[in-house]
């Protein structure tokens, strides 16, 4: 074939274009992502802003839920979050160390793994489930803040376990051999090599938890959050209500709630969730910045 | 000081990984304050033996290991606890490792591991082993300075360094040249020099001419087993018990 | 403290398995001993709370289910393996990381404000646009569901992308192709398991979501027609009974059941991809 430089460059045109075309759809592809994030931001501000106001934030709701704030709503979310990272954070941390650090390569260790990445993907409402059946029924606990969190925290377990595993993953095994032929223990290259290096990153992933937390709804429903309360919760044993599930209520429930209402609640929790996770995100790009080595 | 028994006693030392073994059959001594070298081409089990001597090897969960090893005529199976051991015999792996901390904080990390927390002690062990290691000079205005950040053949002095930090009676060192300069190395070879005064010193090597030049006796590995020990005099001569160890020194090897 | 770690790991351990055994157990004694095991997964009439004609078939559900979570992965996929092709392999520098942290914001929405987006604004949207008499149906809930799967499937494929090594790419261009051939004739092929077991945990996540199907698909409990028919789903149906069931009684057994196949739906979902991620790496 003796082809003429036309033909070549032809080719290459289409090619070119191909490619122009492809990219294109592509980057409308990746954009029509990101509209959602924007448009929905943007319609919670603009309907949900007529409602939005100091009071709303600091008062209880009235007149049957159609009219006041979400102040209970707010507390009882951080009750939520306050209670079930406490249990959830220290007991994940622990047990990410003992499987990464301590766990012998076996069969158990295998399974154990493997039950942890299947929680972690077990629906949320299941954990609803095992909530009501074991913390509210057989353990006595009633729907209070303690059945609702110990829920919380069983769902958040194995993500902070699995986020504090990568995190210790992530420092170099020569570290912990250079360590140990110095004599130091198993405990002692933990706590003062392996913990230091990778502590910022366990944290980010406990306080991604925060905002997980912070925004379901389906484990605290049937467990320790109430439509409405017209006092804040005491101690665990109370109930609360939710920002969560305050807007599910004042949306499907409560009939002849005022439009900015529900887009207001909308607009605070999300506010709330993404704030953490920037947080998070800021957190973690400031610390690979900062990495010893 | 002068003593009859060995510093370290190696006796039918077998090692396999998962099944595939690494060592066989290894009877070996290494006398006090002797630089021996071990020299031998890749996988013949080197490393390996250098981590059954600190039971590092208990760390690598698919080796299982049979025979003795004792140093300063004791089992090393039977320390309680492998950090005792650890903690007497210097260890320099190939590639240097710098701890992410200080270069302070590096040479101070066994004593403070081991308890030692008088300031004055610590301030010390710095200056006096990163004078052994030949590193002081370098480092002195240094000494803040995180351990990773220095260069490849600073790093492995900081980690001779360390290995000296708790007086040992033994150094291991596992072809410290292989990510070094020339001129690195020809510092270090001269440090091990010194140190040999009241050190037992096993340098395991891949360059035949290093162990000539700084060991008093070598021995040679092949594929796990021992092909033959003995004093340099007699190893880089023509008159060699073993044929073979005359072929691979003079790098006829095929 | 040496201790303590140890106990947590073994507790760890230990409430994981109480989950699986305590909804199992309480399950399993509806399934077995209160009713037809057939019947409970091939019926399609749920009406467990009648009074004279109590039925617990799941189809109908199973149905709502997967409707729902087909005609979100028709969505999903292509937005999720697009957008991540895209930020892989056509973006670099503060763009890429840009759009990154962006679909890690649009992941951590909750899924109720997802569901009040389905009630308040596709609601009103679907009636108008097909003068339908009800928004709450298939399709809101699809493109809902859709939306809300599309983050774990870009950040995944694009990690499974991100993992081809660079001199595939290398040689592909260097023979002249162009980086778009590069992305469907060496990049795919590769990437192939990654970007499989990304779409999966998509499933995955798309059958276990809970509150955004609850207010966006409507409540009846019937084999969906159209996608503009209303249904009920396996997650909203716990969801939407749980509240009025009294401990112990069969309706309340019944729906540790249906919690029972939702877990094993999952299950199997997420192992399928387990087992890919597996086995790629083991190759
Ligand atoms: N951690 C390990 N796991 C499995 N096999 C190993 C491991 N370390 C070494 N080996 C094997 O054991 C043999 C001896 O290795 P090594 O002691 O490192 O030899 P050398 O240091 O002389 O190169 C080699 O065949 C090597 O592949
Ligand atoms: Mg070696």
């Amino acid at each position: 074939m003796n082809a003429s430089p036309f033909a070549t460059s032809a080719r290459t045109a289409t090619n070119r274009r191909v490619e122009s075309v492809g990219k294109t759809v592509l980057a409308g592809v990746t954009a029509l992502l990101i509209l959602p994030l924007t448009a929905i931001l943007g319609l919670l501000v603009i309907r949900g802003a007529p409602a939005l106001s100091m009071e709303f934030l600091l008062e209880a709701p009235t007149a049957g839920m159609t009219a006041g704030g979400v102040f209970p709503a707010i507390v009882g979310t951080l009750w939520l979050v306050g209670v079930s990272l406490a249990v959830s954070a220290p007991v994940g941390i622990m047990a990410g160390i003992y499987l990464n650090e301590y766990a012998k390569a076996n069969w158990l260790t295998r399974m154990v793994n493997l039950a942890i990445v299947n929680l972690a993907g077990v629906p949320s409402i299941v954990h609803a489930l095992f909530g009501v059946g074991v913390f509210v029924l057989f353990l006595g606990l009633g729907t209070s803040i303690l059945s609702a969190s110990l829920t919380l925290a069983i769902m958040t377990l194995p993500v902070i376990i699995a986020s504090t595993k990568e995190a210790l993953a992530a420092v170099p095994m020569a570290f912990r051999e250079a360590c140990w032929t110095l004599g130091a223990t198993r405990w002692q290259t933990i706590r003062h090599v392996v913990l230091p290096n990778s502590i910022s990153g366990i944290l980010t992933g406990v306080i991604l938890q925060v905002s997980r937390a912070a925004g379901e709804t389906a484990p605290i429903m049937f467990t320790g959050a109430a439509f409405y309360l017209p006092f804040l919760p005491q101690s665990v044993q109370d109930q609360c209500m939710a920002l969560s599930m305050h807007l599910f209520t004042v949306s499907t429930q409560v009939p002849n709630v005022p439009e900015a209402i529900p887009y207001a609640t909308a607009l605070v929790l999300l506010s709330v969730v993404l704030l953490v996770n920037m947080f998070a995100i800021a957190f973690r790009t400031y610390l690979r910045r900062n990495r010893k080595w | 000081m002068v003593s009859a028994s060995p510093m370290i006693e190696v006796e039918n030392l077998s090692v396999n990984y998962a099944g595939k073994p690494a060592l066989d059959q290894l009877t070996l001594d290494v006398r006090r304050n002797e630089i021996l070298a071990v020299i031998g081409p890749a996988n013949s089990g080197k490393t390996t033996l250098l981590n059954c001597i600190n039971r590092m090897i208990e760390t690598i969960p698919s080796a299982s290991v049979s025979g003795t090893v004792k140093v300063d005529g004791h089992n090393v199976a039977e320390y309680r606890d492998p950090s005792l051991l650890r903690r007497r015999i210097g260890m320099v792996f190939p590639l240097p490792v710098g701890l992410p901390m200080t270069v302070y904080e590096n040479v101070t990390f066994a004593p403070r591991m081991a308890g030692e927390k008088d300031r004055t002690v610590l301030d010390e062990t710095v200056q006096r082993c990163l004078k052994q290691s030949a590193l002081w000079d370098e480092v002195k205005d240094r000494l803040d300075d995180l351990g990773t950040r220095l260069s490849g053949g600073q790093q492995q002095r900081l980690t001779i360094a360390r290995a000296l930090s708790l007086n040992p009676e033994i150094l291991c060192l596992d072809e410290f040249s292989i990510a070094v300069d020339p001129v690195t190395t020809m510092k270090i070879e001269e440090v091990l020099k010194e140190l040999n005064e009241n050190m037992t010193i096993v340098v395991v090597t891949n360059l035949v001419l290093q162990a000539k030049r700084l060991a008093h006796r070598t021995a040679l590995l092949l594929r796990g087993k021992l092909v033959e020990v003995g004093d340099n005099e007699v190893i880089f001569s023509r008159q060699t018990a073993d044929a073979r160890t005359f072929q691979y020194v003079q790098g006829l090897f095929g | 403290m040496e201790f303590a770690i140890k106990a947590s790991g073994f507790s760890a351990i230990f409430f994981v398995f109480a989950i699986f055994f305590f909804v199992f157990s309480t399950a399993s004694e509806f399934i077995f001993e209160k009713m037809d095991f057939v019947e409970f997964l091939t019926s399609p009439e749920w009406y467990p709370t009648s009074l004279s004609n109590k039925r617990y078939g799941t189809l109908a559900l199973l149905a709502g289910t997967v409707s729902v979570t087909g005609l979100a992965m028709l969505i999903a996929v292509p937005l999720g393996l697009g957008s991540a092709l895209f930020i892989s392999e056509f973006t670099s520098g503060v763009v890429k990381e840009g759009l990154k942290i962006t679909i890690e914001l649009l992941a951590a929405i909750p899924s109720v404000v997802w569901g009040f987006i389905g009630l308040a604004v596709m609601n009103p949207l679907i009636i108008e646009v097909f003068d339908a008499p009800i928004g709450l149906n298939v399709l809101n809930g699809g493109i809902i569901l859709g939306l809300m799967s599309v983050p774990i499937m870009t950040t995944i494929a694009e990690d499974a992308l991100k993992a081809v090594p660079d001199s595939y790419r290398e040689a592909s261009l260097a023979l002249g192709a162009t980086r778009w051939q590069t992305a469907h004739k060496v990049l795919f092929p590769a990437a192939r398991s990654g970007l499989l077991a990304a779409v999966l945990l998509g499933v995955g996540r798309a059958i276990g979501e809970t509150m955004a199907v609850l207010m966006a698909t409507g409540h009846a409990v019937q084999i969906p027609g159209s996608p503009l028919d209303s249904v009920r789903t396996l997650t909203a149906t716990i969801a939407a009974e749980l509240g009025e069931t009294a401990a112990g009684s069969d309706h309340y057994q019944a729906l540790f059941a249906v919690g029972v196949l939702l877990f094993l739906l999952t299950f199997g979902v997420n192992l399928a991809a387990d087992l890919i991620v597996r086995g790629r790496s083991a190759r």
